[in-house]
This record gives C-alpha cells, structure tokens and sequence, in this order.
C-alpha cells in the first residue's frame, strides 16, 4: 500500500536539505564571494589584513561556500579563441637544424662532395650533395641526427622522416614527431599565456586548450578582448646578464648600464647586473628539467647556433663567474659559470628540487610564444550587459514560477500544492548541484532553468491526471495514488531519457554558451525527476497518513 | 467540490482524424514553404555562422541610424547592417543599436584595427555612446560552426530514433523522426520568412524543440503502447484517438505551464536571448501539434504489428492488410 520505509524518507529529505544547503550561498552571492576571495588570498600569500579577516569572516567557515559560476555574458569580461600555428615550429626546427647538418656534412666533403640547401616549403629542409653516388653515406649522417620518439602510439618512430632521391635528401619531421611537438608547443603556449594573463590578477580565468590546435582563452571583470590581445601578445623576456654584483638594497648605487634586480624566490635580494644582456631568449630553443652529473635537479636547456656561438663566448671568458638569468626583470636564477659552454646547450643546477627544476624549465621555455597565436573568435561582454541579463533573468524566472504554481494549484488544488513545493525544492537542487560541481552559469543557461521551471511540472502532471484516471476505476483514493505513480513511470523514464540524450549530444557538441544550457537542462531534468518521484510523493503520502481522507481531489 | 481549472474536460472523445487530410496537408504545405523560405530567402545568420562583427551599441542619446551608417561611411567596411534594438526591459534612456559588419575579405583572424575604427567613428557622432558588448568570428571558425551545429542536430536525431525504436517499435520510431524533422523544418523556414537571426544559440533552441516534441510524442506512444495491449482488438485508428484524449489534458496542461514560463522570459528576458527563447517558444507550440497529429498519423499509415504470434505480419490499420488480392 501507499507507504515509504522511514529510511527512505529519511534520505529523500537529506538529499533536498543537501541541495539546498549548497544552494543557499547563491542567495548571498557577493558576501560568499568576498569571502571565498579572502580565503583564497590569504592562503596565497600567507599575508592577513583587517579587510582580509572582516571579508573572510563575513561568511561562516563551516558552511558550503560554492557558488554558481556566472559566465562571461553575465559578469563580463573578454573571450578569445586563439589558433597557435604549430607548423611554425616545424620550420624552426628545420631552420635550426641546417646549420649543425652542413657542418657535419661538410666534415665529409670530400667522399659526398659540395652541399646544399636548395628551397623547399616550409618545415622541409631540402639539400644536395655533389656526389649522388655517396648518398647512403650522407643519408646515415643526417640520420645521426634523428632521435628515437616515445609516444604512446608510435614507440620507435625516429623524429625525423628522410627522402632520398637522386642527389637531393628530403628532410621533414615525422609523424610522431610532429604530434610530439605539437603537444609541446600548445602546452608552451598554455603556460605563457597562462603567467600573462596571472599577471593581471582577475578572477578565474579560464586558459583550456581546444581541439588539436586551438587555446580558450575567457577573462571575467577585463575591458575588452582587444587589451586581452594585447596581454597575451606581450611576450616575456628572458635575457641572460652578467652580475656585477649582489645585494639588499633594492635603491644601490650602480654604475652606467648597469641595473639592480630582484630575485624572484628571494625576498631581499638583489643583483646588480649589466643591462645589456649576454643572451636573449629568443636564442633558446628549449629547455627540460633533468638532473646533473650529482644526480641532483636541473635544467637542461639549448641555444640556438647565434645564441651558442654568444654564450660559448661569454662562458669561456667568464668561468667562475655568476650570471643571471632573468625574466621580466626578475632574477630567476643566478649560476656560477663552472667551465666554458660552446655546445650551445647547458645545464643550470643548484639549489633545486625536482618541482623547482620543472617550474623553471617551464619558465624558461614560457619566455616567449613558441609560434604566432592567430585569434579567430573574440567577444567583450560589458559587466552592465551581465547584470542587466541577470536581472532580467531573475525578474523572468520568478515571474515564470510563480505563473505556473498559480496554474497548477488552480488545476491540481492541493496537489498542486505539492508539485509547486516540489518545484521549488528543484530550483534549490539545481543550483546545489551547479553549485556542487562548479559549473558555470550563462544566459542561455538562465533559459534552460526557466525552460526546466515550466517542464518539471510535466513528471507530477502525469502523475495526477493518470491518479484522476484511476480514481474512476480504483477501489479507494490510496489504490489510485498508487496505481497512478506506478502506470506513468513508464511515460515519465520514456519522456526523460529521450530529452536527456538531446541535452547530452548539446553538451558534447555544443561550446560556450550551448554547453551551459545543456548543464542546466541536464541537471533540470534529473532533479525534476527525482522531485517528481520522490518528494511529490513523500509530501502526498504525509499528508495522506495525516488526513486520511476518504476522497481526495486531483 | 473545490474550484478547478480545467484546461480540458475531463472526458473527450475528439476524433483527431477528422481532420487529417486538412492537418497534414497543411503540415505538409507549411513544410513545402519552408523549404522554400530558405531557398529564397535565406538564413539570416549571425556571425557565429557567417563570421564578421557585431557591436553592440548603447547611449542615452537617441539612436539615429543614419547618422552612424554616415559615420561608418568612409571606413570602407563592406557590408555593414544597422539596427535599432527596443525592448520593454530597456530603463527610459537606454538607446540600444547593433552594428554588423560581415566579415573582411582575406583576412582569417580578428582585427582589433577596424573595431577600434568603428568605435572612434561612433564616438564621433555620439560621445555618450558606449559598446557593452562586442563579438567577432573568424570565417574559419563559423565554417566549423555550421558543421557542429548539422552534426548535432543529425546525432540527436538518431539518437533518439534508435531509442524509440528500442523502447517500442520501427514504426514509432520513423513517425516520431518525422514529426521532429516537421517541427524543425517548420521552425527554421519562420526563422527564414521573418529573417530573424539564426545562430548558435538557435541551435540549441533547436535541439530543445527535438527534446520537447519527442517528450510529448513519447506519453502519446506510451499511452498507445498501453492500450495496444488492454484492446487487442480494437481498431488502431481508435485507439489512437482514445490514446491522445486520455493524455490530451496531460499535454495541454505541460504546454501550458511551459509556455506559461518561457512567455514570461520572453517579455521579460531581454532582448540577448530573445531569438532564442522565441525559437523555443514557437518550438513547444508546433511540437505539440505535431506529437498530436503528424506522429500518430505516420505510425498509423506505417501500421503496427499487433499480434506477434502470427507469422504472417497481417497488420491491424495497415494500408496493405485491407488491400485485395488482384
């Protein structure tokens, strides 16, 4: 008969109350957002202030304190869909590449004869060689260049793929390689753009790569797209400078040409270096953490021919001298020069950990965009644009509820009443759940809540009408309540399942904006449900054992 | 008894197929004039589609659009469409325009340049005026768009058709496709005929109609289904009709609500969102016709196996099982 087993009632009113509770910081949503703010620059920087403690206490700790992200088109802010141009680095790497080629085949110029490089598209590097009959020989001495790549695919490819044909040797990077680099370049241009856009110091940006080649790019609370551009245009420079010398005193006197500069990780010290430097980084071709001939952490890192021929220079005149490293006017490392580097590659170690080398390898490699960033979408929102939508939204939506628990109550009486206090319950579910999972809210997002408002009646208008249906053949109101519960289910799964997989195809294809309407149609339909089963159901079966009425009235 | 709204009587008896020959006629002519509509006239496509810029302009000055498109003049822009946005929710001196710039030949990417231009020339006319919102697209990526946008509407199709083909049978499946592919096709040549902006956002719109009409289709075949199983014997035209009078106060009454609440959003929205939410809207109205009277009508004309233990698929309704022998 029409009974639930207390457990159950128990958990039913547990997940509302849960949803609720996570809902609850919407309603105080700067107060929460002060004092999530507060929270998190206090961790940061380990620094308290009395504005920090009064924003950070202006919520209580112990309850839930997320919150639904507004998106771009309801806070404002800037967005930007840059394309990097990965085939730029292929034709680095084979610029880069022909110099060393020609020396190392040079050294052979006597069994392959005159080499060349003759045009080719770019990211191919084309030679000739004088003696076509000694082509094996020289085809073995590019292929001393070519590296084994580890992928998870393509284990033993080489790096790089050679053509020989006649006198000509064709050389461009494989496969593999190019996935290998490819990678690499859009996890560089990642963390650049990243550290630029940390720079600024707005909240939560979003920095997500896209597809193969593509970077996300969404900045709440900036001007305009166009200053956005011009930030992560910016590239960061990497010099290597001779020290003069080191320092407390950020004011010290220095001589001409010569500036002081603070240490990055050091609070207090200062070096004094010359102002031009040794080299730039835009020598540097890469850099990987590794470790050195103690076994302790380091960072490899590799110049190009220009760059090493200037460092090798420097290096050998210098040995046992400090130079530094800095990066946008930071020190960020400053090693002691242990014998002259002509390779063009080198190696800083020092006091370092594992995560340090890392992070400077990183940086190293962050010093500029390894290829050009093309922008192909960009959209500025104005944060009065977002909070006209929202009040609109908001103004929409109460409006909308309130309309359709006047109909349903109007229509189901009492068990209306029910369906609109389950209503409600839903709207508090949705916003826990987006809430919970932080999920973002967009203006199409609002449209899928309203949506979701007029169509989480449909599961208890289902329910009711077959319950109207079953009071005229059932035996007592209970049969009828229970029969119409068990007779829709099917209609309601059917009805549910095939609008959750619309709303599943609209968050895997969709992007931006669509994505958020199919989060909140999605959450709409799940928790309209569950409303509609549950606490629809719990709420008549209440009152029901409470009333005990001989008829009832749908 | 206590007051009640009835949208509907609590027992009708309507035969919905009185008047099928005028319903899917003019289902099928409305569809035969969308097609049309977008031959002719076209999409009118935002720039998620169509790549190019759009500004949006705002200032407590009265618009004047020929002042701006004066403005706009002598920067050569190429095609540039002006228009004033009203809307009930603007405050009293909130003048709002959009200035569309399709996008500039030869060049893939954005051009912070010309936007620049644009707003300098505006100031010019209106120094009040301010740009709360700005969005360009590469014509690359509204390429790519379009694409996305067919695919999703194609997979939810199928999707869904696998699933009512799963859950009941074929023949539900194609009448439930045919009356998602109506409802869209419907929508999309009024969206053609009043050229109203069709862009990503549409999209979505489009795809909730799909999940709306194919909801309400489905508690219709639900019913069917149910009723195909208590009446072995009854006509499948009848229980057709008896199916949609029984659920029909449960649909008028989900529309109603639904409606109800996009309406508000409607009015009261604003007017980023109002293609969108017009779309669903127009959606849920032609959804329910269709769950009403093209789906069934399909099924119906396809016919329903009824009695599985018979070889012979000798079907109830079927337009062959009367058909003589010659």
């Amino acid at each position: 008969m029409l009974q639930i087993d207390r457990w159950k009632r128990i958990l039913i009113i547990g997940i509302c109350l849960l949803g609720l509770a996570y809902a609850m910081p919407n309603l105080f949503y700067n107060r929460v957002e002060a004092h999530n703010d507060a929270v998190a620059t206090i961790e940061k920087t380990g620094v308290t202030t009395p504005e920090l403690v009064q924003a950070r206490d202006g919520w209580p700790g112990w309850l839930p304190s997320g919150l639904v992200n507004l998106g771009l088109d309801l806070r404002g802010g800037a967005h930007l869909l840059g394309e990097v141009q990965v085939d730029q680095v292929y034709k680095a790497r084979m610029d880069s590449l022909w110099p060393e080629l020609r020396r190392a085949l040079a050294d052979e110029r006597a069994t392959i004869g005159a080499v060349r490089r003759v045009p080719a598209p770019d990211g191919v590097l084309k030679i000739e060689i004088g003696q076509p009959d000694q082509l094996a020989r020289a085809v073995e001495i590019v292929r001393g260049f070519s590296e084994p790549v580890t992928t998870l695919t393509g284990a033993g490819q080489s790096s790089l793929a050679i053509d020989a044909q006649g006198n000509a040797i064709t050389i461009r990077l494989s496969d593999a390689e190019k996935a290998v680099t490819d990678d690499r370049t859009i996890q560089q241009s990642l963390e650049i753009i990243r550290r630029r856009v940390d720079e600024v110091g707005t909240r939560e940006p979003t920095i997500m790569r896209q597809g193969t080649d593509r970077i996300l790019i969404q900045v709440p609370g900036i001007g305009s797209a166009a200053e956005l551009k011009a930030l992560i245009g910016t590239t960061a420079k990497l010099t290597f400078n001779p020290v003069v010398g080191t320092g407390a005193d950020p004011d010290a006197r220095v001589g001409i040409g010569q500036v002081v500069l603070p240490a990055a990780d050091q609070e207090g010290v200062y070096y004094t270096v010359e102002e031009t430097p040794v080299v730039t980084g835009e020598e540097l071709t890469d850099a990987l953490p590794s470790t050195d001939q103690n076994g302790m952490p380091s960072v490899d890192f590799r110049f190009n021919p220009t760059g090493a021929r200037k460092f090798g220079a420097y290096t050998s005149a210098n040995v046992g001298q400090p130079f530094a490293i800095v990066l946008d006017d930071q020190v960020i490392s400053a090693p002691v020069i242990r014998q002259a580097i002509t390779t063009g590659s080198g190696q800083i170690s020092g006091s370092m950990d594992y995560e340090e080398a890392n992070r400077l390898a990183v940086l190293l490699r962050a010093g500029a965009l390894p290829a050009e960033l093309t922008f192909l979408e960009e959209r500025t929102v104005g944060p009065e644009l977002g909070q006209d939508s929202i009040d609109a939204g908001r103004i929409a939506s109460a409006v909308g509820f309130v309309a359709v628990i006047v109909l349903m109550i109007l229509s189901y009486g009492l068990f209306g009443l029910f369906a609109s206090v389950a209503l409600a319950v839903n709207m508090g579910l949705i916003f826990g759940v987006l809430s919970m999972i932080g999920a973002t809210l967009t203006l199409p997002g609002i449209a899928g809540i309203v949506l979701t408002i007029g169509m989480a009646v449909d599961a208890n208008v289902l329910v009711f009408e077959r319950i109207r249906e079953e009071k005229k053949t059932a035996r007592g109101p209970a049969r009828a309540i229970e029969q119409g519960y068990e007779r829709a289910m099917s209609a309601i799964i059917d009805a549910n399942i095939t609008t959750l997989i619309v709303a599943a195809i609209l968050f895997v294809l969709g992007s931006g904006p669509v994505k958020g309407f199919a989060v909140t149609l999605t959450i709409g339909i799940v928790t309209s449900v569950f409303t509609a089963l549950f606490v629809t159901r719990l709420l008549t079966i209440a009152w029901f054992e409470r009333a005990r009425p001989r008829q009832i009235e749908v | 008894m206590a007051f009640r709204l009835k949208l509907v009587p609590d027992n009708t008896n309507i035969d919905f197929f009185r008047w099928q020959v005028l319903t899917f006629g003019l289902s099928s002519v409305a569809a035969v004039l969308s097609v049309v509509a977008l031959f002719v006239f076209g999409l009118n496509f935002g720039i998620d589609f169509k790549g190019g810029t759009t500004i949006r302009t705002e200032s407590t000055q009265a618009v004047d659009v020929g002042e701006y498109r004066q403005a706009l003049q002598p920067l050569d822009l190429g095609d540039v469409a002006i228009t004033q946005v009203y809307d009930p929710t603007f405050r009293e001196d909130q003048h709002v325009a959009q200035v569309r710039v399709s996008a500039q030949e030869g060049t893939e990417a954005v051009t912070p340049e010309t936007i620049s231009a644009i707003e300098a020339a505006l100031q010019e006319v209106d120094p009040s005026i301010t740009f709360p919102q700005i969005e360009s697209v590469g014509p690359k990526v509204s390429g790519e768009l379009i694409q996305t946008a067919i695919y999703a509407v194609l997979a939810s199709l199928a999707a869904i058709s696998v699933y009512i083909w799963l859950r009941f049978e074929w023949q539900f499946a194609v009448g439930a496709i045919v009356s998602l592919l109506h409802d869209v096709l419907i929508t999309m040549g009024v969206f053609a005929a009043f050229q109203i902006k069709f862009d990503l956002t549409t999209i979505a719109a489009l795809l909730t109609i799909v999940g709306y009409s194919i909801n309400d289709t489905v508690v219709v075949f639900d019913r069917l289904r149910e009723n195909l199983m208590k009446y072995k014997k009854r006509p499948l035209r009848d229980l057709m009709n008896l199916s949609v009078n029984e659920t029909l106060s449960r649909t008028v009454m989900t529309s109603g609500t639904t409606l109800v609440a996009l309406i508000a959003l409607l009015i009261l929205g604003g007017d980023v969102i109002r293609g969108f939410v017009f779309a669903i809207t127009f959606g849920i109205l032609i959804g329910t016709y269709s769950s009403v009277y093209i789906a069934k009508n399909v099924v119906l004309w396809l016919g329903v196996k009824r009695d599985w233990s018979k070889k012979d698929p000798e079907q109830d309704g079927s337009p062959f099982s009367n058909a003589e022998a010659p």
